[in-house]
């Protein structure tokens, strides 16, 4: 079956470093409906280099979805039109022969561009080492059965555990909040019997983390769980914010 | 050289006991003393560098990606076996031993996989303890589900994703040991050699991948879990990012490399759709427990389904050939990988192929979702229920188990796998070849330690599924924690090492012109295509089907293709900045001769065992013909350079516990 050639027009973000200014680039790509978003890049970077030209600078790993590694807004929304799905998942068949698509970088304050749809996300690192685990040594374990877990909590745990670490949901945010992300954590360790213990220093510090960061405050648009690709409910931020009052009036557990 | 496993004395069942009772300790006054470093963040690396964190130790962990997590164990799927014995269907440590080495098709150590047997269990109890939220019952226990390859049902899951949550477990762990301060973490940092001192492995030049600058590490010890070689293959289910420098690197510096010709190629992946393809995406093998495999039984029913005049759904229940379930019937679809591979090229290979290439066979869940709308219908009281109700709870049934496998399939292929059969064919996924290492889980190389897919020791020619997180886990969490203290017991004396030592400025030298000789060739073809060029070269010549004068013209290929590219290759950008194309030509170049020493390998194993299927030896039925007599050992190769034969080292297999029979599943 021959596949029918898709002629594009990409507007690419470049910026040589994270001082330099960046401007948008045209490039001509041809591509076909089974190509995956960052096949057709490819397909662009290796033109770029037959013409022994700089390649368009993006992050990317697994290409199945999971590693969290793609970022990049394409026509406006991180990881582009279809829902619930990554950059490298993305299909040009969600695209039609002559459009125009335009892709930069996840912007944001608390990711600083590297070069030019690549960021830095170690923010969410730190977030994570500010609480986001449950403190138990190798070795320390009892048998995994001596703890029977609701199947439905256990369930709502993994719904939050399963956030990739993308960032999509500080890029889709106009404050460039990390709500989504902290509190998917928050809430898969705070809801399980083995993170209860401690619960409210794990929130008040990762809370106080994310402020630190530089990551701006929920004003309860919800773009973040739309534009999740893995579609985190913001319940886990309703969640989050009921753990922290809670946590905070407790003067001793103050960070 | 005389390669010694260094396996201890004693039953089989007790070695592991006795070791840790016997084997030297460090104070914990000593182990702040001593610096550890740790290449890689997937299962092992992250489980290794956390729990020696845990001990004390001066860990310091690299990885090339901007975050521990990001590492491919991330993208593993089906599950984490464990011979736990939950289901009281016969499970036993035993078993489980028993069941890797058979399916290793007894090419692994003993000692190893009975040790990694051991710790399956208490892998089970860290990951909960950290929160990994694996399957349940209704009744808040864990749950279990049957994978290729065993009889009976061991493999703890987090729907298709358990991985990404055994990794988060791993990664959070890490983290913890980060805000602690016992682990200096570096990101975007990638290992370019390794550095020698007096013989030991004593540290490491790593280049940091934002700036271009070359650092010097050193350490009392060097700990490698950087994965696998799949990518060789260019096309396979490994992430973009996976490569084998660390490994290859550390070969050059006088490690040995074992079994690479033990390469698996997993059954159930999407089939390649075209050229620009970069990866090829996995289905997970515990979707065999519920899909049917099949192709068309008459020819001309295949090239209508391939030209597209025909559907999977047109062909009568009696005009289709399930295969697995015809050759192999005691496993049925739920043969090891090895087998199943095997099969699916023969089926194609004759002609029933079904997709337009030619290379795709059916996976078929309308009889499952038949037998699970039936149940739930009965469950519900609904006697009469019709077709369609049944085919809807059934399909609510499937959905609930693999659910994002599903979606997954349906966002590449643009198909819906709940109507239509899937498409799959086989793939490469995993490397069982890596690194010699002894039972301390050391290379040759003293102070040189290696963990989980970048070793060697424990799936033998074939690894069984949801084996690959157990191995990393095991190492890292309970194995390497032990068995780095035999080696660093001896070095309490030995104070840090000065990382401006001339060994380390020698080392950064000749990464530095390494570097600038891939920017200087200023040639006209990008890596990237030379990169596919080897892996076409690799598939053709060292795929699932090898024969002696295939490998010889292989290795000549990839010999012609080297020196193409060092006089052809294109490296944009300079080695003082992100440059990403200049990271890809290292890898690719260590790629080009780690292919090489792949088809050295598979040419002198005359014999066909687990991944390694020589066309030369098999039996008049065409399984694998193993010959146990010639070829029961390790082939540790020792490199010298590209002009020299690579060195043999032998290491024996002694099989003292289990019998060595031929592998049947039929």
């Amino acid at each position: 079956m021959a596949l029918a050639n898709m002629n594009l027009t990409l507007k690419v973000w470049r910026q040589s470093n994270n001082k330099a200014k960046g401007n948008f680039e045209t490039h001509k790509v041809v591509a076909n409906e089974h190509m995956s978003f960052l096949e057709m890049l490819d397909v662009l970077n290796e033109q770029l280099i037959q013409e022994q030209k700089t390649p368009v600078a993006f992050e990317h790993d697994c290409r199945e979805g999971i590693c969290g590694a793609c970022s990049m807004v394409i026509n406006g929304q991180p990881h582009g039109p279809q829902r619930g799905t990554t950059t490298c998942q993305l299909h040009m068949r969600s695209f039609k022969d002559g459009d125009t698509i335009v892709v930069e970088p996840f912007r944001a304050k608390a990711f600083p561009v590297i070069k030019d749809l690549v960021v830095d996300r170690s923010a969410f690192d730190r977030i994570i080492q500010s609480g986001g685990y449950i403190s138990v040594n190798t070795g320390q374990a009892v048998d995994g059965n001596t703890l029977p877990i609701e199947k439905d909590l256990s369930s709502q745990a993994f719904d939050a555990a399963t956030c990739i670490g993308c960032g999509a949901c500080v890029a889709a945010c106009p404050n460039a909040s990390a709500m989504l992300f902290t509190s998917a954590k928050v809430s898969h360790l705070n809801l399980l019997p083995q993170g209860a213990i401690e619960a409210e220093q794990r929130v008040l510090s990762m809370v106080n983390q994310m402020d630190e960061e530089g990551f701006g405050m929920c004003s309860n648009v919800t773009a973040c769980e739309a534009e999740c690709p893995k579609e985190i409910s913001v319940t886990n931020i309703a969640r989050m914010n009921r753990q922290f009052i809670g946590a905070s009036l407790k003067s001793d557990k103050m960070a | 050289m005389k390669l010694d496993a260094k396996v201890p004395q004693g039953d089989l069942a007790t070695k592991w006991k006795t070791y840790r009772g016997s084997m030297p300790l460090v104070a914990p006054n000593n182990k702040r003393r001593l610096d550890v470093i740790v290449v890689g963040t997937g299962l092992a690396g992250a489980s290794a560098a956390a729990t020696m964190g845990e001990l004390g130790y001066n860990v310091k962990c690299f990885t090339f990606h901007d975050s521990p997590r990001r590492a491919h164990s991330i993208a593993a799927q089906g599950g984490i076996n464990a011979a736990k014995n939950y289901q009281n269907d016969g499970d036993s440590v035993y078993r489980l031993f028993y069941d890797t080495v058979k399916g290793g098709d007894y090419r692994s150590r003993e000692a190893n996989v009975h040790r990694l047997a051991e710790a399956s269990v208490e892998i089970i109890d860290q990951a909960v303890a950290q929160g990994v939220p694996f399957a349940r019952e209704y009744g808040g226990l864990l749950a279990n589900r049957s994978f290729g390859g065993v009889q009976v049902s061991r493999t703890f899951y987090a729907r298709g994703q358990t991985g990404q949550q055994l990794l988060l477990g791993a990664y959070q762990s890490l983290s913890r040991q980060i805000s602690n301060g016992n682990v200096k973490m570096y990101n975007r940092h990638e290992m370019l050699d390794l550095v020698k001192i007096d013989g030991k492995a004593r540290g490491i030049i790593a280049r940091n991948l934002l700036t271009g600058e070359l650092e010097r590490h050193a350490a009392h010890c060097v700990v490698l879990a950087t994965g696998g070689y799949g990518n060789v293959f260019y096309l396979s289910t490994n992430a973009m990012g996976s490569n084998a420098s660390a490994a290859w690197r550390v070969v050059k510096r006088g490690a040995c490399f074992a079994n690479p010709c033990y390469t698996q190629i997993h059954p159930t992946c999407i089939p390649q759709s075209g050229e620009y393809q970069s990866k090829l995406t996995l289905m997970s093998e515990s979707l065999r427990n519920d899909g049917r495999v099949w192709v068309p039984k008459k020819k001309e029913d295949a090239a209508a389904i391939r030209e597209g005049k025909k559907t999977g759904l047109d062909i009568a229940e009696g005009d289709r050939d399930y295969y697995l379930e015809r050759r192999y019937p005691a496993f049925g679809n739920l043969v090891p990988r090895d087998v199943a591979s095997r099969a699916a090229k023969i089926a194609c290979d004759e002609g029933n192929g079904i997709v337009p290439t030619g290379k795709g066979v059916y996976l078929d869940f309308s009889s499952a979702i038949q037998r699970y709308g039936k149940s739930q219908a009965f469950s519900k009281g609904m006697t009469n229920a019709d077709d369609k109700t049944i085919i809807a709870l059934g399909t609510k049934v499937i959905e609930e188990k693999y659910g994002n496998l599903f979606e997954m399939y349906e966002k590449i292929t643009g198909e819906n796998p709940y109507v239509m059969p899937m498409k799959i064919y086989p793939a490469v996924h995993y490397t069982m070849g890596g690194l010699w290492v002894d039972y301390h889980l050391e290379t040759n190389v003293p102070g040189l330690f290696s963990l989980g897919e970048a070793n060697f020791s424990d799936h033998g020619a074939n690894r069984l599924g949801a084996s690959a997180l157990m191995q990393g886990l095991a190492d890292g969490y309970f194995v390497i924690p032990y068995t780095i203290g035999t080696f660093l017991s001896n070095e309490i004396r030995t104070p840090s090492f000065d990382p401006d030592a001339p060994e380390f400025k020698a080392a950064e030298a000749d990464v530095r012109k390494r570097l600038q000789n891939f920017l200087d060739i200023k040639g006209t073809q990008s890596v990237e295509s030379f990169h596919r060029r080897l892996g076409k070269i690799m598939w053709e010549y060292c795929g699932m089907a090898r024969n002696a004068e295939g490998l010889k013209k292989g290795r000549q290929l990839i010999k012609e293709l080297r020196e193409e590219f060092y006089k052809d290759l294109f490296v944009p950008g300079t080695q003082d900045e992100f440059n990403p194309e200049l990271e890809k030509a290292a890898r690719v170049a260590d790629f080009i001769e780690l292919g090489e020493l792949f088809a050295v390998d598979a040419l002198e194993r005359n014999e066909s065992c687990g991944g390694h299927f020589r066309e030369e030896y098999k039996t008049e039925d065409g399984e694998a013909l193993r010959r146990d007599e010639e070829y029961a050992y390790v082939a540790a190769w020792e490199w010298q350079d590209v002009n020299s034969e690579p060195v043999l080292h032998k290491e024996e297999l002694e099989f003292k516990d289990i019998e060595l029979k031929t592998r049947s599943y039929k």
